[in-house]
């Protein structure tokens, strides 16, 4: 099969191109280096299939960063038949050096001119006939984001593809990647040739907005207040859909499955309804607002807000030994602490990306926010639930700061910060929606790995031996939680919350279901059964223990592979876990000697 | 000789050289990439308070640096 690599720098629209042509849908960030993991997909070029990748953004392909270096890697071992060069049309006057340093190394390239429509709102012309004469290499205009030019474009690949012309080998790639020079020179002659651009060159809407949100004094204020409204827009719509989907699942099993069962051996009976329909179908409630929750979260990604919001927090995270970008890492992990620990790829400097890495995992993903939404209903008034909510996210933030704080002495980097500020973009409904559904896939992977794997152990745990009564003391979980209460005890976690915790180690999403299999209810008759069991002291003392300790083994698991270290690792769990512990005892004992 | 550093919020400038001496070269191509060139125009858009990162146009490109890292380009007005 034929391969096409996608290449282009940070903010090219590169990954909104790659989904526009495979169908697919590889995330899509407006901050550069977003795109970590190779992402690759069959397409239909002319009468074939090929294979196309989707190479990480980078600068130059000499440059230091683990993405750039990445793309060497790739390039000097694997045979390419087509390079497809992406270059953002506004700004080709600095972009262009990357097509040259291509075509120096001699794999097939095309050169692609994305953002045209953005290009030809700054009124930015190019001729790209000449261009692609002066630099040979055939030239295409294009919008990825709109699809406009993509079937020119697929129409040129299959052309190029079928050429029989002589193959590049990979080591031959690898010579010539040393050396490169005259690039700049090159470039300017061709630039100034082929491209006219407006001497003054202002997007004023982008220009009029960042006086706003940029302002020096109002820029945080107007930013936490923003994030606080998405979130309490995500609450208020999503809170209602939950509810029905609880009351769906509720009536299947009254009116459908527990007829359907009754006939069953009691034991096939409790493991399929009490166990797995109880667990799982508890977290799948939440399916609702965790895709609302996505949606909103790609929507300020890909709007470029998050870049503004490194310029405004950089002075602060500066004092934490941490960058502007280091915040922004922390808010994508309010969607998923794995790729927000791989994005830490685009620091340089080990120091600050440990330091960063470590701090990610304590940042409230959207696995926690489930929990949280269902203690929140089980202990709060729904007029308190919004700033509950609110003030576990600042908690959040609060063991972020403290963190790093404890540990900058131990990571220490004199990271260059700069960063490229792109304009405000709204994405499309594409967009939206392709991010959307790709959730709902990611929740459905994870509910078949994780979440059946987890509430089937609870409900044997809490069924076992089987001479006792269900989820008593003298179960296997009652075992269990016998042996950690000298360590839970004290921060107010009854055996029933234990268990949810131990399995929380596997994946925050087993938590909500293990309960549900705990107490073996579900819906409405779980929470009324928890509200009369638990106070609200102790129900916040999960929360903060919860938050706070280690997230997932995927995020275990990630943070071995990114550090490629074990003793950090460990360093992170042993860390979340005391941290975890200190807090919650803090909060419980203080809260029970003021008399709550 | 004046540094990016020096510049006022809204004042443009020409970049005339890259301090060699203190930028290392993946610093050095980092900048070129991102447009820092000699002879470029260079805006400065703001500075965010509390000694923050300015925020700075060259070409149509927008991008913000620390004060250490502005203190390294050399700039005629």
């Amino acid at each position: 099969m034929k391969r096409i690599a996608l290449l282009g720098m940070p903010n090219t629209g590169k990954s909104t191109l790659f989904n526009r042509l495979s169908g697919a849908s590889a995330r899509v960030g407006n901050w550069p280096g977003i795109t970590v993991d190779l992402m690759c997909a069959k397409i239909l070029t002319g009468s074939h299939i090929a294979e196309l990748i989707d190479l990480p953004g980078l600068y130059d392909l000499h440059g230091f960063s683990d993405d750039e270096q990445v793309v060497r890697h790739f390039l000097s071992n694997n045979e390419v038949d087509l390079v497809c060069i992406v270059l953002n049309s506004t700004q080709i006057d600095r972009q262009l050096s990357l097509a040259l340093q291509i075509r120096n190394l001699g794999i097939p390239a095309i050169l692609l001119l994305n953002m045209q429509d953005e290009a030809k709102r700054a009124g930015i012309t190019i001729d790209a006939a000449a261009m692609a004469a002066q630099i040979n290499m055939s030239t295409l205009q294009l919008s990825g984001k709109y699809g406009d030019g993509c079937p020119a474009l697929l129409q040129k690949m299959a052309e190029v593809i079928n050429h029989d012309a002589p193959k590049i080998k990979a080591d031959e790639v690898a010579k010539r990647l040393e050396a490169d020079s005259q690039i700049e020179l090159e470039m300017q002659s061709i630039v100034n040739s082929t491209v006219q651009i407006p001497t003054t060159l202002n997007n004023k809407t982008t220009d009029n907005i960042d006086k706003i949100l940029l302002h020096p004094w109002f820029g945080l204020p107007i930013f936490i207040v923003s994030i606080f409204l998405l979130f309490q827009f995500i609450f208020t719509v999503g809170a209602p859909l939950q509810d029905v989907m609880a009351w769906l699942f509720d009536q299947t099993r009254t009116v459908i499955l527990d007829p359907l069962l009754s006939t069953a051996p009691t034991w096939l009976n409790g493991l399929l309804l009490d166990g797995i329909y109880n667990g799982v179908s508890t977290v799948a409630a939440f399916v609702p607002i965790i895709i609302l929750f996505f949606l909103v979260m790609s929507m300020v990604e890909d709007s470029g807000y998050l870049s503004r919001a490194a310029f405004l927090m950089d002075a602060f995270m500066a004092k934490l030994g941490l960058d502007g970008r280091g915040f922004v890492m922390v808010l994508m992990g309010f969607g998923c602490n794995v790729p927000a620990l791989m994005g830490t790829r685009v620091m340089r400097s080990r120091g600050m990306r440990l330091l960063t890495m470590l701090t990610i995992p304590l940042s409230l993903c959207s696995a926690r926010l489930q929990i949280f939404i269902f203690m929140i209903a089980v202990l709060f008034k729904p007029s308190q639930a919004a700033w509950v909510m609110f003030s576990l996210y600042m908690m959040s933030l609060f063991t972020i700061f403290i963190t790093a704080l404890i540990f900058k002495g131990r990571f220490v980097s004199n990271e260059p910060f700069i960063l490229e500020l792109p304009p405000y973009r709204f994405p499309t409904a594409h967009q939206i929606w392709a991010r959307g559904w790709q959730e709902v896939k990611h929740f459905l992977i994870r509910a078949s790995k994780f979440i059946i794997f987890g509430v089937v152990m609870v409900w044997l745990l809490t069924n076992f031996p089987s001479n006792v009564p269900s989820a008593s003391v003298d179960t296997y979980a009652g075992q269990i939680g016998a042996l950690f209460a000298p360590i839970l005890d004290p921060i107010g976690i009854d055996t029933h919350l234990a268990i949810a915790l131990i399995f929380g180690f596997v994946a925050k999403e087993i938590v909500v279901g293990s309960l549900a299999v705990i107490y073996g209810l579900q819906g409405d008759a779980l929470i009324s059964q928890m509200a009369q069991n638990l106070d609200w002291v102790q129900g916040m003392s999960f929360m903060l223990f919860s938050l706070i300790y280690t997230p997932c083994l995927s995020t275990i698991a990630t943070l071995k592979t990114e550090s490629k270290s074990s003793a950090f690792m460990w360093l992170s769990i042993v860390w979340s876990l005391g941290l975890a512990w200190v807090v919650s005892l803090i909060f419980y004992q203080g809260a029970r000697a003021l008399g709550f | 000789m004046r540094l990016l550093y020096n510049l006022k919020s809204g004042a443009f400038a020409t970049i005339s050289g890259i301090d060699a001496v203190n930028v290392d070269q993946p610093l050095m191509q980092r900048l070129i990439a991102l447009g820092f060139r000699v002879g470029k125009q260079i805006q400065v858009m703001r500075k965010a308070n509390f000694n923050g990162p300015l925020h700075v146009r060259i070409g149509s490109t927008d991008i913000i640096l620390r004060e250490s890292e502005a203190k390294l380009i050399q700039v005629t007005e």
